[in-house]
């Protein structure tokens, strides 16, 4: 047991989980009280982010932390373990959040508050920060499931035919996956007898061919490919994100696919290693298809969301890429990548938004004239477009030139020229956008679109996102800092273990 | 014991991927179900099944005296119970509207959110 009261920074580790939570349950109890819910939601994001920040400049100084729940000595009680990576991907996922509701302020109508959108907001963080922080795999399985039902919430919020449609899919792809998730943590609960996951990363290297680690390796990579919508499993994805309002898309789009990337990158580099090194032809091909597959689906798009849709999927794939090389360049351009992912395909979303809110439509045959109309909006869409791409100076670049080194110092020419030929095709695709929407003139006899004046509001949120990935793009350096710290932390998880054990195992 | 367990496992296994290969949405809420009973028993069993006495420490003792069960799987098999029937419950309601709004439970005939007669961009102006 742990004797004393619990110290300051253990309440820290825990704050970006227990904010969110405590948010939602209040917010639940006054959901006649609309008004109040923005303002408070904004208030706790801004909070999360805060502590997020916190989190991250102090494992970056001092290594990873850890606390153990009600104490309990690891590996008996759950465990929430912070390094750089969790802490890094936390913090974005909370400043993308907390764009995404000042966006949201004027984009959910009353009946959305009243059904709920901002305690669902408040949950889905909840899950999302907890999955990034916790030590223990069953635990991580749990913060799965409540941002999957929080996300189920958001998804049918508005209950219209689409809708319904997308979530059917949605929800019963995502939970065989986590269900498979359960099975691959009841078989490594019944091979290794703990479920911590600095435990689990110490006894994976010693119990050797006396286990099947290849079958729960492989398990774990089904169920969070399936997650982060990897080919063969990504159908689920362009068939939801595009059916709720845009705001949800651009929460889904940039959370909770990198979610499952964050779990992969957790189970397979810093647990199964060595599993992970012979799987590592079949996740290269997977991280190709999904690649071109996005890349070319988004080419096949009239609709701004379900380009950006198959975008998401193209950008899972370069992540992917990283995780099938496992050199310390490959992750951490992989998690670089991650960061960007997060804000550019929020930001893309916010795009699609705006320039429905100006153009009347998502539709690329019905959207015209926006140059003229709103010279603002071409700008941050130009930039937006060469952050997805891939383009200076965005931010997708430095990620990329990354992993095309990291590839081609083993030789991968397949997953360097995959990733380059997907940059091609996504700017052909986000080109082809602009071309169309603010290029071209005003398509005539047309009456039935409804334009309007952007909220400024909609337009801060999405300055902020565009200003974030410039910084990443132009100064590059602190960020890629913390993905090789990142990066590091999981190829020798000594510190991480050291973390959670100060005085060794079985002690 | 954990071999008949293991059977049982598969067959549970068997018969919800059987059901949930299939077209309706019934039958596929019958397949998740299931699989989710599937996963509660398949942890227990991994638990190791055992007569043992509960796992109740007595009075001024630290550790238990004699072997106990194990009270881990339960919990965890609790957990995902709670968590299962919860989803499950969700997925009814949201396939009984599916029902309502589309008209159909076949998922061939859901193509609301993706149309198939969906067109290409348009190709210049």
């Amino acid at each position: 047991m742990i004797a004393g009261p619990i110290a300051a920074a253990d309440w820290l580790v825990i704050a970006p989980v227990l904010l969110p939570i405590v948010a939602g349950a209040v917010l639940l109890m006054i959901r006649h009280n609309v008004r109040w819910h923005a303002l408070l939601a904004l208030v706790v994001l801004a909070a999360m982010a805060g502590t997020n920040g916190l989190l991250l400049r102090m494992v970056l100084d001092k290594g990873p932390v850890s606390m153990t729940m009600g104490s309990w000595l690891p590996p008996f009680g759950i465990s929430f373990t912070v390094d750089a990576l969790g802490a890094a991907f936390s913090l974005t996922a909370s400043i993308v959040a907390l764009v995404c509701c000042a966006y949201s302020v004027r984009d959910v109508d009353a009946t959305g508050r009243r059904y709920g959108f901002y305690p669902f907001l408040m949950l889905m963080m909840a899950g999302v920060s907890g999955a990034f922080l916790t030590g223990d795999m069953f635990n991580l399985y749990v913060w799965f499931e409540v941002f999957l039902i929080s996300s189920f919430g958001l998804l049918i919020l508005g209950s219209e035919k689409a809708q319904i449609d997308g979530a059917t899919k949605y929800a019963i792809l995502n939970l065989v996956g986590t269900t498979l998730f359960l099975i691959a943590t009841g078989y490594l609960y019944g091979t290794f007898g703990t479920l911590n996951m600095a435990d689990l990363a110490t006894k994976a290297g010693q119990i050797g061919e006396a286990a099947p680690l290849m079958t729960l390796a492989t398990l774990y990579l089904l169920a969070f490919s399936m997650k982060a919508a990897a080919f063969p499993l990504n159908f689920w994805l362009p068939a939801s994100y595009h059916t709720p309002p845009v705001i949800t898309g651009a929460l889904f789009g940039g959370l909770l696919t990198k979610v499952g990337i964050y779990a992969l990158l957790r189970t397979l580099v810093m647990i199964f290693a060595a599993e992970r090194l012979v799987l590592a032809g079949v996740i290269g091909w997977v991280a190709v298809a999904t690649m071109l597959i996005g890349a070319l689906g988004a080419l096949a798009q009239s609709d701004i969301r379900r380009i950006a849709g198959f975008l998401v999927i193209s950008g899972v794939g370069i992540m992917l890429a990283g995780i099938a090389l496992g050199s310390s360049g490959g992750l951490s351009g992989a998690i670089f990548y991650a960061l960007h992912s997060m804000l550019a395909l929020s930001a893309l979303y916010l795009l699609g938004g705006l320039m429905r809110q100006r153009g009347g439509s998502f539709s690329l045959h019905r959207l015209s004239g926006l140059y003229g109309a709103s010279p603002i909006l071409a700008g941050l869409a130009f930039i937006v477009s060469l952050a997805v791409a891939g383009l200076p100076p965005g931010s997708g670049l430095w990620p990329k030139v990354m992993l095309v080194r990291a590839a081609l110092d083993v030789g991968a020419w397949q997953i360097a020229a995959a990733i380059l030929l997907s940059g091609f095709l996504a700017t052909i695709a986000l080109g082809r956008v602009f071309i169309l929407a603010f290029w071209r003139v005003e398509v005539s006899g047309d009456q039935t679109t409804t334009a309007g004046a952007l909220s400024a509001l909609g337009c801060t949120a999405l300055v902020v996102l565009v200003l974030a990935m410039l910084a990443m793009g132009i100064a590059p350096e602190p960020f890629i800092r913390i993905a090789t710290t990142a990066a590091s932390g999981l190829l020798d998880a000594s510190a991480y273990v050291h973390a959670v054990f100060p005085a060794g195992i079985g002690s | 014991m954990e071999a008949v367990f293991a059977i049982l496992v598969g067959l549970f296994f068997a018969a919800s991927i059987y059901l949930m290969l299939s077209r309706h949405i019934i039958r596929i809420l019958l397949g998740v179900v299931l699989f989710g009973n599937a996963v509660n028993l398949l942890i227990f069993t991994n638990g190791r099944i055992m007569r043992e006495v509960p796992p109740i420490i007595a009075e001024g003792l630290d550790v238990p005296a004699g072997a106990v069960a194990n009270p881990l799987p339960q919990a965890l098999i609790l957990t995902a119970i709670v968590i299962s029937f919860s989803f499950f419950a969700f997925l009814l309601v949201l396939a009984y509207r599916a029902y309502q709004e589309i008209g159909t439970d076949d998922t061939d005939g859901m193509r609301v959110a993706e149309p198939a007669d969906d067109g290409l961009p348009p190709m210049g102006y």
